[in-house]
């Protein structure tokens, strides 16, 4: 899988790619519009992440040279500026999806592997771990061949995990993805916790299992 | 009480005793020109009567008066000699009037064939309580008059002249920095109106200037501090998974990424806030409160569960209103997350819809929240430290841009309210 990271500040740009690179992806660089606007005219590229504002021209330009040439890549937006507006004009040209700054690592990385997954298999694709078989067009999942009832936020909380596998997940990354903005004060922490030792009570028969780390976060691991 | 009034106040108070004082020296002024007159008039009346004494003496024997205006009366030559001419008043019965009244009485004396005579004239005189009777009544009359004119002219001549004055208060009455509504001033030719108009206009205009300049500023500095927020928490988060730390560390570095998701989550509120007041939400629509409760709290549901609290949802009536979506979404978040949040665990919630309100109400602390300060921003309510102070001024700031009223009210629980235009 081949992904472009478009983005001037370098560390940022630092940050995305060994996040990504972690995942085994390969992983090319544009710091500005114009090695973005030559490296997409002769490349193809799986995934592309997309900064707006470049010191010289505009991301949403580059987003319509990519559309323009018919290239099947599938585009994330990302930006600090936020604004509906931006988000609006993103997804109109295109655009697959649209992250703004700050976000966190998993993030990131789920919100590319979902592009990914969207393009390559047209959603029908299934995804096993361990024992665990994950539809994740009629989210069915199902451990050992038998289908486990899971509700929405639960569901939510493994495929997250399963996107994020083998990687600490903090606390307020698991939060912000699973409930939006809206747990983000007291009792939150206390709440994921709840929810976890639900997941858990669930997957006693799967060969994956969530694990805690030292009360910062989880990491969803696959028992040998 | 207004400007021109309170002047005709001072202007009649004045007036009372001026008029009074004028009016004692002039009754007084013309007493004395009166007695002059009658004194003269009296003594001439004398001279007429020695030169008809020199014709008629027998006018000599006329000693009261009851035919005449006069009357002799013969006196020694010592008498004569010592006797001193005077005027005085006196009473004398009037057949007209029925009554006693003053007459004015002159005594002098002549000599008439070496007889000498006192002799007294009377003429009638002024009556003096009329006179002041009539002086009394016409100067009301003229005080009252004085008044009405000093009245007519200031709400006529004045409020003119005063004009552009009170078009510019007017305007500055209903002057409102965030409904950035223009200050229009009317022309004047008085130089302190003038500058007046100058002034209010110059120092409204810098006020809105810097105002904008304000909102833009906090609008740009929460979007500058992204960048570094981002790098800041994604680096921190790449560490913690490359390098293998024991517990100590790995919880020193998860508080370094909480507080810095506190402050992201800080700087996304007041970027939204800006948003908000800089109105960058403009797309509107009719949105039914009752669904998007509904759909809210859906949400919650989990959280609810997890603090076991029951949503006692009343939605007999389905208010509307024009508003854009995302911020009414936000609006009732914040007033369901807050219910929940302050909420005791295993207590109930109810949320009430009437057709022209929305209300919330909870189970917390057992007192009152300062309603002046709620909705303002950073104002924590207990010591929830992970509360931003900004979720009230975002849903003030949102009842504000579309005429909602957000009220409170505590009666053993704490209700919000939303009240629809």
């Amino acid at each position: 899988m081949k992904i472009l990271i478009i983005e001037d500040e370098p560390q940022m740009l630092d940050n995305m790619r060994l996040t990504l690179e972690r995942e085994h992806y390969q992983i090319e660089t544009a710091v500005d519009f114009k090695t973005a606007s030559e490296k997409l005219g002769v490349y193809d590229y799986d995934c592309i992440l997309l900064d707006i504002t470049l010191p010289d021209g505009n991301g949403l330009d580059l987003l319509k040279q990519i559309k323009a040439q018919g290239k099947a890549d599938g585009v994330i937006v990302v930006s600090a500026k936020d604004s509906l507006d931006d988000r609006l004009k993103g997804l109109n040209l295109g655009a697959d999806d649209y992250l703004p700054k700050p976000f966190h690592n998993a993030e990131l990385n789920a919100r590319v592997k979902a592009v990914l997954r969207r393009l390559h298999f047209e959603g029908n694709n299934q995804i096993e771990i361990g024992n665990v078989k994950i539809n994740p067009e009629n989210r069915v999942v199902e451990v050992a061949n038998e289908i486990l009832e899971l509700n929405r936020k639960e569901y939510a909380i493994l495929m997250y995990l399963i996107t994020n596998k083998n990687r600490l997940v903090t606390k307020s990354a698991l939060a912000e993805h699973v409930w939006g903005d809206h747990i983000d004060q007291t009792d939150s922490f206390d709440f994921i916790y709840s929810q976890i030792k639900n997941l858990r009570k669930k997957l006693e028969k799967a060969t994956i299992n969530v694990e805690a780390v030292y009360g910062v976060g989880y990491k969803l691991n696959i028992a040998q | 009480m207004k400007l021109l009034n309170h002047t005709t106040k001072y202007l009649s108070l004045l007036l009372l005793p001026l008029i009074t004082l004028w009016a004692i020296a002039f009754y007084y002024a013309m007493l004395d020109e009166i007695y002059d007159s009658l004194d003269d008039g009296l003594e001439n009346q004398k001279i007429l009567l020695m030169q008809r004494t020199k014709e008629d003496p027998s006018i000599l024997q006329n000693t009261d008066f009851n035919k005449h205006v006069y009357a002799f009366k013969p006196i020694s030559k010592n008498d004569y000699k010592h006797f001193k001419e005077s005027y005085r008043d006196t009473l004398m019965y009037m057949y007209n009037e029925d009554d006693y009244e003053p007459v004015r009485i002159y005594e002098s004396t002549l000599k008439h064939d070496n007889i000498y005579y006192k002799i007294k004239i009377i003429t009638s005189m002024v009556e003096e309580d009329d006179l002041i009777g009539d002086l009394v009544q016409y100067l009301i009359g003229l005080y009252i008059l004085l008044v009405i004119s000093i009245l007519l002219l200031n709400n006529i001549l004045l409020k003119k002249i005063w004009k552009p004055f009170y078009h510019s208060i007017a305007q500055l009455k209903n002057f409102k920095i965030e409904k950035e509504n223009k200050i229009t001033t009317k022309p004047s030719t008085i130089d302190e109106f003038e500058l007046l108009n100058k002034t209010i206009t110059k120092l409204i205009k810098k006020s809105s200037d810097s105002y904008t300049e304000q909102k833009h500023f906090i609008e740009n500095a929460s979007h500058e501090l992204q960048t570094p927020l981002a790098i800041s928490i994604n680096k921190l988060e790449l560490f913690l998974e490359n390098n293998p730390l024991d517990e100590n560390q790995t919880k020193a570095l998860a508080a370094v990424l909480d507080n810095l998701n506190r402050l992201t989550r800080l700087n996304k509120s007041l970027l939204l806030l800006s948003k908000i007041e800089n109105k960058q939400f403009l797309n509107e629509e009719t949105i039914d409160f009752s669904l998007l409760t509904a759909d809210i709290l859906e949400d919650f549901k989990d959280l609810l569960a997890h603090k076991n609290i029951t949503i006692n949802f009343e939605n007999d009536a389905t208010p509307k209103t024009i508003i854009n979506r995302d911020l009414a979404i936000i609006l009732l978040t914040n007033f369901i997350k807050n219910a929940i949040i302050h909420g005791h665990s295993n207590s109930e919630i109810t949320i009430q819809l009437k057709t022209n309100s929305w209300a919330i109400s909870n189970f917390g602390p057992s007192k009152a929240l300062n309603e002046n300060t709620l909705f303002t921003r950073f104002k924590k309510v207990g010591n929830n430290k992970k509360s931003s102070g900004l979720g009230l001024a975002i849903n003030k700031a949102i009842a504000t841009k579309y005429n909602l009223k957000l009220s409170y009210n505590f009666n053993d629980t704490h209700t919000f309210f939303i009240h629809f235009p």
